[in-house]
């Protein structure tokens, strides 16, 4: 790798993100927003600097403990959903739990519940294959709810989604965060980063400015029109 | 530490991947079904057609040494030049030569001189070939038959050259269809003789002690009569008439079968009776068997056997376990997605090692066991079509099934270990 061009993706940055705020990441391709995603989720450690996530300083684990963050403290969802083919509903949504070495059978009520609270509880048993890109987000979103995740990433969730759908997973997201759940979403659209309490905004490896669109607490403007 | 339930979890899942694929999991699983199925049939084959020649080999006694009378081969070539006229040969074993043998070598237990004559026994209008055995009261000692019903012959039938025979089961139910054969009188060579005894030969079928001058004949067809009643009915030439040829050949006798204290003692008294016999005999009109010998060629012959077929097994076996590979690397580049979704929900390394292993071993397991199914019926069918003997021996099973489990470990070490080296952010990438 000797041949490999250092690129300095991200340069200098530093950003709180709070318990129970909604912050919506904004930038360019080529920005830094993808790298910057990676590190929050734990898919990546940085060169330089810490990473301090519910008073960890991930930035120095291993590859074995840095998966056991991943699968305790977020839930990700993602553009394509990402949802495992041969798995049913029902599987899918245990697999975070899985792997945090609790069997099938006591797990099954929890991923059960959180499959109805999407609105799914009557698809159990179907496959991915077998839903609509909404329905399938959905039960992406019950898989990040279901390790009760520190922080949701949510990284473009609705970019493969038709308006109206992608309005009833930002909806949802939004009750979400209602709930008490933190959320970081990557997007470039306007009206989705709209939604959010801080929208950063990044360009050339930094963050470029910080926009405040409501303080904690502060009800949500309603943009339900189209895009 | 993972737990039970959860390992049980992960093989669950693997059958589940692969039955998601059901072609393609059953034509990977074929290279080691047929692998697995040809070691243990092969293996069967094997070990019955070794197993019958052991078995005959033993029955002929591994204390044993068998020394045999046989026409000398330049003697044969100018009694047919002589054609047309009568001329008598003399050959093969002595009573001197049963005595020298017994005087000099060391660890005989005892020595058992036979005379052997082909003919033809009678009993009013039934008449069968069949074969005088000219012999003593031990031979039961030495030659494994069992006495069914009746007596052996007897030291003093010996003494008084007592007209009695001892017949073989199978050649008493033809003779005496519809009488009980003791004590029935049966003609032999213008003689006549009371049936004593009947036994059985405990030798395999196909059997063939008396070779030499008796080639191809079986004991079943064996009449025993005490020794000297053989040398003063039959005498000691044999005259045989072929067209205008007369043949008469003087054998003393037959076959000497010597029995030795120990089987230590056999390997050095064949050399010993070899150089004993070469004194007086000009010809070599003699050949000496040593079953224990023969048993220990047996031996060797099957454990080559054992090697060759476990090369073919082992290359067999090592086909299955690269088409497995190849398929479980082309299954590890198709589901780089699905990995890195696992590993950004909590999978470790370990883990999804652990997860393509299993479904590596399970296929490469399943595999051994239908090939162990098939495997075990095959040497049946073999059997059932053929009238080869086949013996499916339990470590033969046992090696096919664990090579299997084995080829599923070693080969499934690398694709999974490329499945769990893959970076998740590069693997979420994938399309």
């Amino acid at each position: 790798m000797g041949d490999d061009i250092e690129v300095m993706a991200l340069r200098g940055v530093n950003v709180d993100i709070f318990q129970g705020e909604y912050v919506a990441i904004m930038g360019p391709s080529g920005s830094g927003k993808s790298t910057m995603l990676n590190l929050l989720g734990c898919l990546d450690r940085p060169t330089a600097g810490a990473y301090w996530l519910g008073g960890e300083d991930v930035a120095k684990m291993g590859d074995d403990s840095l998966s056991d963050v991943r699968g305790r403290r977020i839930g990700f969802i993602f553009q394509s959903y990402n949802l495992i083919a041969q798995l049913t509903v029902l599987e899918n949504i245990q697999v975070p739990l899985f792997y945090q070495g609790k069997s099938m059978q006591e797990s099954y009520d929890r991923c059960a519940e959180l499959a109805t609270l999407v609105g799914l509880g009557d698809r159990l048993t179907h496959r991915p294959n077998q839903l609509s890109g909404g329905q399938q987000q959905r039960v992406a979103i019950a898989r990040s709810l279901v390790n009760d995740p520190l922080m949701i990433l949510a990284d473009e969730p609705t970019g493969n989604l038709d308006s109206k759908t992608g309005l009833e997973v930002l909806d949802l997201i939004d009750d979400l965060n209602d709930s008490g759940k933190t959320i970081v979403l990557v997007t470039h659209d306007n009206y989705v980063a709209e939604r959010a309490h801080r929208v950063i905004h990044m360009k050339d490896g930094l963050v470029d400015r910080i926009e405040v669109k409501r303080a904690p607490g502060e009800a949500r403007k309603k943009i339900n029109k189209r895009r | 530490m993972v737990s039970y339930q959860h390992f049980m979890s992960t093989v669950q899942l693997g059958i589940k991947t692969l039955l998601l694929h059901k072609l393609r999991s059953g034509l990977t699983m074929m290279g080691i079904i047929f692998g697995v199925c040809s070691v243990i049939a092969m293996l069967a084959i094997g070990e019955g057609a070794s197993y019958e020649a052991q078995e005959r080999i033993k029955a002929l006694g591994s204390n044993n040494i068998i020394v045999r009378s046989v026409k000398p081969p330049e003697q044969d070539r100018e009694s047919n030049n002589s054609s047309g006229r009568s001329r008598g040969i003399r050959y093969g074993l002595s009573y001197d030569d049963t005595a020298r043998i017994y005087s000099t070598i060391p660890g005989v237990e005892r020595v058992l001189p036979m005379r052997i004559i082909r003919e033809k026994i009678r009993f009013y209008e039934m008449e069968l070939p069949c074969q005088v055995v000219g012999t003593l009261s031990f031979y039961p000692d030495i030659v494994s038959i069992d006495l069914v019903s009746g007596r052996f012959i007897s030291p003093m039938d010996e003494v008084y050259k007592q007209n009695v025979c001892v017949l073989t089961t199978s050649l008493a139910q033809r003779l005496f269809p519809y009488h009980d054969p003791l004590k029935q009188i049966i003609k032999i060579a213008g003689n006549y003789y009371k049936v004593v005894g009947l036994v059985r030969e405990i030798n395999t079928p196909g059997d063939r002690p008396q070779t030499g001058e008796t080639e191809g004949e079986t004991m079943e067809n064996n009449v025993y009569i005490p020794l000297a009643t053989a040398k003063s009915r039959f005498g000691e030439t044999i005259i045989k008439r072929t067209g205008n040829t007369i043949n008469s050949e003087t054998v003393q006798v037959h076959e000497i079968r010597v029995q030795m204290k120990d089987h230590l003692f056999v390997e050095s008294a064949d050399p010993q009776i070899r150089t004993l016999l070469s004194r007086f005999h000009k010809d070599v009109d003699y050949e000496i068997t040593v079953p224990l010998q023969l048993l220990r060629q047996a031996e060797a012959t099957k454990r080559m056997f054992n090697i060759v077929l476990g090369s073919i097994a082992a290359i067999s076996l090592l086909v299955g376990g690269i088409g497995i590979m190849n398929i479980m690397l082309a299954n590890v580049t198709e589901r780089t997605r699905e990995i890195g979704v696992r590993r950004a929900l909590g999978a470790k390394k370990s883990d999804i090692t652990t997860q393509f292993l299993v479904e590596t071993v399970v296929l490469s397991v399943g595999g051994g066991l239908i090939g162990v199914i098939v495997g075990v019926i095959t040497p049946y069918i073999v059997t059932a079509m053929t009238d080869m003997n086949t013996i499916v021996t339990f470590w033969s099973v046992s090696l096919a099934f664990g090579i299997s489990g084995a080829v599923g470990v070693v080969f499934g070490i690398y694709p999974a270990n490329a499945a769990a080296s893959l970076d998740p952010i590069e693997a979420l990438r994938h399309e």
